[in-house]
């Protein structure tokens, strides 16, 4: 039980984590994250991988939507761009660490050209342009052959790291734990300086953080540049663990799935991002387990599990937005505080 | 390209673009009422109109029903679940943020498309033929029956909806609730009744408009997807015109067919995005939306 908690010097009030206690919660959380690839299963591993790109990707988009008020229904796009990009450089032979960082920086500029036409669009609109270039995105990963491989795919070869190629998933799941770590932590540290109080000023009213003297088209394309260099490098990672990609899986689908996991975990935290990931990752393998055991008594179980996936998708963000505007993070928030004093004070 | 130049197809590409831009112009009235009456953008129109299309075929095909029963089963189906939806999700968010809202019509959509493809399953149907087939020529021009008659009946409602608002109380009373639901509701409008109506309206209109494009084409899931396309119609026509959203159709219309018939159905279909874009870069509210003018 924790008696009080004192900050007596400007950097501990600052600091991330204040307490010895959330620090040593967290080296075992990242001690366990390094851990695990060797212990779990195969099953479990691949899905770490997945959890991990989601992650970063929906903390770009929370850093665009959440903190900053850009709705986007092109995430998906952005992502799309950093994996081409990805499979393209690594294709001719640059490494992996090379990659990454290029892959981002070719969604950030994709990114800040959709972003310059926000400082006069803003809320339904700013969310049809982004829907609209959603799909055409899509219709460029079709037809661009040369690049993208059309609608066959392309190959990304597995990338090497100091000597060590990473084929398998375990040695992936490594490399994404560390790029979420990193991107997570730069996330973390941005909202606490004057760039990311400029964000949510912005986010709470355009016009006022203006007068206040908040350049909005440099701090508006900066969200933008910001959240699409996550998408971009979650893209790129996506690419290295799958191997192979097409221009099916950058789909509205999955723009909306992040929009999903941001608006359940709670716009505008990074905890409820984390969580959010975490939970919408897992509901689709959860319904796939209920599925496998609903199909011993109807065939027709399996035939409806991509339907009854988007229905729950569905249902979760209404459900949320209803009576849980807050996100699992204002769930976490209460728990926590009902046994902060347990069982002192009811 | 002189000389040798085509000029009938030209005239049949545009006259069929125009014409089919009447049924973009009825899928727009449908986001339009609910823009101007909630200030609301329906994404789950396209799934209201799929819902109309599958009830209509159940009803017609499954149960062989004769077609008026059929039709006025389909719109008391499509209307209660419109005003459930206004009752249980939208009310409920009245006053939240723009992207609360938002989310929440593309969850719904997600929900009903979803719902619809579990219960009917992917496949294509055959709707029965409810226009008349016979084509019409104009000179060397041949324009196809169901193409026609759709753009009539598109021009029919959306006419009859513009003599409702004008000169019914009922119609007048909506303006009113959109227009200042604080003062409307102080001489005595009963502004919640006004907004579920709205969206019974556009239900209405979005089930309609789902029974002609499933029996002009065929019907699938993909019809959710279309009506995205139409967005491209009420940016350009302006968020809260109903004359802006018969112009832009007209114009969609002919662009997307023109498009589709010298460069191919693959461009056809990012058109309207393209539109979109450029509309939005250039005149954000669209050729006759009212200019917002945003205080503090």
């Amino acid at each position: 039980m924790r008696i009080g908690d004192y900050r007596q010097t400007y950097e501990h009030d600052e600091s991330i984590w204040p307490t010895a206690v959330q620090r040593a919660w967290l080296a075992a959380l990242l001690l366990a994250l390094a851990l695990f690839p060797l212990v779990g299963g195969a099953y479990l591993v691949s899905l770490m991988c997945v959890l991990g790109i989601h992650l970063i990707a929906a903390t770009g988009l929370n850093i665009m939507t959440g903190y900053t008020g850009l709705i986007s229904l092109g995430h998906a796009a952005f992502m799309g761009v950093g994996c081409y990009t990805a499979a393209w450089l690594a294709q001719r032979g640059v490494p992996v660490f090379v990659v990454l960082p290029l892959a981002g920086a070719m969604a950030a500029a994709l990114g800040i050209v959709v972003g310059l036409p926000s400082l006069r669009i803003k809320g339904l609109y700013l969310a049809v342009a982004t829907l609209a270039l959603q799909f055409l995105m899509v219709f460029v990963f079709r037809e661009w052959e040369s690049v993208t491989g059309g609608v066959r795919g392309t190959n990304v070869p597995a990338a090497e790291f100091v000597g060590l190629t990473l084929n398998t998933d375990a040695r992936m799941a490594w490399l994404i734990m560390v790029c979420a770590a990193l991107l997570l932590l730069g996330a973390r540290n941005l909202m606490r300086t004057r760039v990311g109080r400029a964000f949510m000023a912005i986010r709470d009213k355009d016009i006022s953080a203006e007068v206040l003297g908040i350049n909005l088209l440099r701090y508006k394309l900066s969200a933008f540049a910001l959240g699409s260099f996550y998408a971009g490098v979650a893209g790129a990672l996506l690419g290295y663990f799958y191997r192979a990609m097409t221009p099916e899986y950058f789909t509205l689908q999955l723009s909306i799935f992040y929009l999903a996991a941001i608006i359940v975990g709670g716009l505008g935290s990074l905890l409820g991002t984390i969580l959010g990931s975490v939970f919408m990752t897992l509901v689709p393998e959860a319904l796939r387990a209920l599925v496998a055991v609903a199909a011993q008594y109807t065939p027709r179980a399996t035939e409806i599990l991509s339907p009854i996936q988007q229905v729950v998708f569905g249902v979760l963000i209404m459900g949320f937005l209803v009576f849980e505007p807050h996100g699992l993070q204002e769930i976490w928030r209460r728990v926590r505080r009902f046994f902060h004093l347990w069982p002192f004070r009811s | 390209m002189s000389g040798g130049f085509d000029w009938i197809a030209l005239v049949e590409f545009a006259a069929i673009g125009l014409l089919s831009g009447g049924l973009l112009a009825l899928i727009a009235l449908g986001f339009v009422l609910i823009y101007k009456g909630t200030g609301v953008i329906n994404f789950a129109m396209g799934e209201f109109m799929m819902l109309g299309a599958y009830f209509f075929y159940t009803a017609r095909v499954m149960w062989s029903l004769p077609d008026w029963l059929a039709l006025m089963l389909t719109f008391a189906g499509v209307a209660s679940c419109a005003a459930l939806v206004e009752r249980w999700l939208l009310r409920p968010l009245a006053g939240q943020s723009v992207i609360a809202v938002l989310m929440a019509t593309i969850g719904l959509a997600s929900a009903l498309h979803g719902a619809v493809d579990a219960i009917w399953g992917g496949q294509n149907y055959n709707m029965p033929q409810i226009l008349p087939r016979t084509p019409l020529l104009l000179g060397d021009v041949l324009v196809p029956g169901k193409v026609l008659w759709s753009f009539l009946l598109a021009a029919l409602v959306i006419g009859l909806f513009s003599v409702y608002f004008r000169r019914s109380r009922t119609g007048v009373a909506m303006r009113a609730a959109a227009s200042d639901p604080v003062t409307a509701y102080l001489m005595g409008i009963d502004v919640r009744a006004m907004q579920r109506l709205t969206w019974i309206y556009a239900g209405l209109v979005g089930a309609l408009a789902g029974i002609v494009v499933a029996s002009i084409t065929s019907l699938s899931p993909a019809l959710g997807t279309t009506a995205l396309g139409v967005l491209a119609v009420i940016i350009l026509g302006g968020l809260d015109s109903i004359v802006g959203a018969i112009v832009a159709g007209l114009i969609v219309g002919v662009l997307e067919s023109l498009t589709a018939g010298y460069l191919g159905g693959k461009v056809r279909d990012i058109v309207p995005y393209l539109v979109v874009l450029l509309i939005l870069l250039v005149r954000p509210y669209g050729l006759f939306g009212t200019r917002r003018i945003e205080r503090l």
